[in-house]
């Protein structure tokens, strides 16, 4: 995801420079304790790689227990304030939900129905005739309501939570603070919170929202994910900063981790200086390459033609991976060669002279079966007659359905200015990618230009890619998801071995730059698709280890653009060294980043 | 007094949309409705806090009942809702 710091950094950093200039900073009825005008820093973990200013806007905390004492005004008022209160909530809850829309309304207008429910107002009723005041009876009716659900077990907790919001916004409104949640500021702030939970945030305004600082949580956490994809810098995890008042004025750098209140003016400049350098870069468009000028194709992964014009709205210079299950799953035929040839036409005639597309031949498995590629039960398909494989096994029974998807790509190509590539998934050994170019080169493939290549996603395939180079094959490109797996025998749909399904990890890194190797010994080119080119800082050491291509989601492309136009390739290679001699992923992300 | 026994089919059984859906339907009928599970203290439909209090999950039996006019109708109307898949 891009970030755009480049017109909120400059843009308001006048704004606290005007705020310090006039050394004074208005408090507001949120503010608590007395002011201090001190530069002081908190460090926790940053999201993202803008630098932003502005002032705090805290989350609005929830209202202290109401006393248990007589009510001020009769009972008939305090039940009618009670009343009002319970439907100002209501109507709170819908008119966010209207805004938000899809499941959140849904989930906002159960709670909606919660507040105004019926056997909740009898309870309250029942209470201010007993004297007692409008928020005091709130709280205890929703407290009875919570201890009943909460003896229902842990299903739900959801649930006593929700009342627990509930009860806090109601009880607000009768003792007359502001609600608790979002701040209700029209100009620009950064939000201070404890943590972000899923209903704070479904109402985020990006425009009002500059950066999002928390105490709690960590880079996993809700609120590190939604300003991933919001684009917004955070600091996550930053201990002591609910001390911060609002009006505060506070530098966030997510790239450093840290938030600073009172900022001075030099670390203020040379924070949104290097801000604004990084969002230029981060919108250059045009061709890889590092601040060197070494060329690093950047390319988009598709599964059709659906997908072309976000990639080509990246700046996406070809397709790295063009995958064609789509065609596949779900038939109980196989595709004609008719059908084949037009989808791949579609992809390949949005693409110019010379820019390259690289189709990936069907990659079938016992765990996505297809009545006309038969290949039997199997115990472990990932391990099984998989990719390229089940076209070779059961003496090659399957051949004809892979020897029809090469002549319709072979005629599909034909035609068109862009540069067709064609790889084979799922091979380990020298004779197999040989088998694959000759059956390539009968269907009219380009094999001696160097057009018909293998995916690396088998150790054994990145250790012998020198022989597998040697002969016919034109090109590798690495599979970094199965790749990943295949190392650390760490099955990718496994969550409790999450940790390990890691491409940073060192062994993962060894066998790319042992592909990588070769690729250049052989004066053939090396490319990397999967989830690790998508990662900018990966994407550096990849580079080191000798790739040339990286292909990625779409999405995903300007910020390895900006993240290679800021390294030389020297530092790429010293990157990656430092990130093989590490011991796990983790150190291995941290030697990297060093 | 009109009622009917069903089996809940709701995946998640009475919580969270779900419930929502019920209790919304319930209460734009005319006439007092009740829900129990089978052999269980009646709650009023029309109360949110009250039907996920009865914590009725999927596959369970429950009585729907309605007093008055039009009650008869009341039920049938619940107890389709009830046997109907509310998740999607």
């Amino acid at each position: 995801m891009a970030e755009t710091p480049a017109a909120d950094g400059s843009g308001r950093s006048e704004g606290v420079g005007r705020t310090e200039s006039t050394g004074r900073v208005e408090s507001t009825e949120r503010t608590a304790s007395a002011e201090s005008t001190e530069r002081a820093e908190y460090e926790g973990v940053g999201v993202g790689t803008a630098a932003v200013a502005g002032p705090v806007a805290r989350m609005g905390q929830a209202p202290p227990e109401p006393p248990d004492t007589p009510a001020a005004g009769d009972a008939d008022d305090e039940r009618a304030k009670a009343f009002a209160a319970l439907a100002a909530v209501a109507a709170d809850l819908r008119a966010r939900g209207a805004a938000a829309g899809g499941d959140t309304a849904d989930v906002l207008e159960a709670q909606a129905m919660m507040a105004e429910d019926p056997s909740l107002a009898e309870g309250v009723a029942a209470r201010t005739a007993d004297g007692k005041g409008a928020a005091r009876a709130i709280h205890e009716t929703f407290a009875e309501y919570r201890e009943v659900l909460g003896g229902l077990g842990d299903y739900m907790a959801g649930r006593v939570a929700d009342l627990g919001d509930i009860a806090a916004r109601a009880v607000a409104v009768a003792t007359g603070v502001p609600m608790p949640g979002l701040p209700p500021n029209e100009d620009p702030y950064i939000l201070v919170a404890e943590d972000l939970a899923p209903a704070d945030t479904a109402l985020l305004d990006k425009n009002l929202v500059l950066a999002l600082v928390t105490a709690e949580g960590g880079p996993t956490s809700h609120t590190a994910i939604l300003a991933r994809a919001m684009g917004i810098p955070a600091v996550v995890g930053a201990a002591g900063v609910l001390a911060l008042t609002d009006g505060t004025p506070v530098l966030v750098d997510a790239a450093e981790g840290t938030v600073v209140a009172y900022p001075d003016d030099d670390e203020l400049g040379a924070a949104v200086a290097r801000s604004v350098a990084s969002a230029a870069a981060a919108t250059l468009s045009g061709p890889g390459r590092t601040g060197d000028g070494q060329a690093v194709k950047l390319l988009a992964n598709i599964g059709g033609a659906a997908d072309v014009p976000a990639a080509l709205a990246a700046g996406a210079e070809g397709v790295g991976l063009f995958r064609t299950e789509f065609l596949y799953l779900g038939a109980e035929e196989p595709p004609t060669f008719e059908a084949q040839v037009r989808a791949y036409r579609a992809v390949f005639e949005a693409f110019g002279e010379g820019a390259r597309v690289v189709v990936r031949t069907l990659d079938a498995g016992a765990d996505k079966p297809l009545p006309f590629v038969p290949l039997g039960e199997e115990p472990n398909p990932a391990l099984g007659v998989r990719g390229l494989r089940a076209f070779r096994a059961f003496d090659g029974r399957n051949e004809a359905v892979l020897r029809t998807q090469l002549l319709a790509i072979r005629e599909a190509a034909g035609t068109e200015a862009a540069e067709v590539w064609v790889m084979a998934p799922m091979v380990d050994e020298a004779p197999e990618a040989e088998w694959f170019c000759d059956l390539a080169a009968a269907c009219g493939l380009d094999v001696a230009g160097g057009r018909v290549g293998i995916m690396v996603e088998t150790p054994s395939a990145a250790l012998t890619a020198g022989a597998i180079l040697a002969g016919r094959t034109g090109f590798a490109s690495i599979g970094t998801n199965d790749l990943t797996q295949y190392t650390m025998a760490a099955d990718r749909m496994l969550g409790a071995l999450g940790t390990l399904q890691d491409p940073w990890h060192p062994a993962v890194l060894r066998l790319i730059g042992a592909a990588g190797s070769a690729g250049s010994a052989a004066g053939k080119p090396v490319g990397v698709c999967g989830e690790a080119a998508a990662d900018p800082l990966l994407a550096c050491v990849l580079v080191g280890l000798g790739v040339r291509s990286l292909s990625m989601a779409p999405s995903a492309i300007a910020e390895v653009r900006a993240a290679l136009a800021t390294r030389t390739l020297a530092e790429c290679v010293a990157m990656a060294e430092r990130a093989c001699g590490a011991a796990t992923a983790r150190e291995a992300r941290r030697a990297a980043a060093e | 007094m009109p009622e009917r026994t069903v089996t809940v089919a709701s995946k998640v059984g009475l919580h969270a949309r779900p419930a929502a859906v019920f209790v919304k339907k319930a209460s734009e009928l005319p006439v007092p409705v009740t829900l129990a599970k089978d052999g269980g203290k009646p709650v009023s439909a029309k109360s949110m806090l009250q039907v996920m209090s009865l914590d009725v999950r999927h596959g369970d039996r429950v009585v729907v009942a309605a007093e008055g006019d039009g009650a008869a109708a009341a039920v049938d109307e619940l107890a389709e809702l009830l046997e109907s898949d509310l998740d999607g």
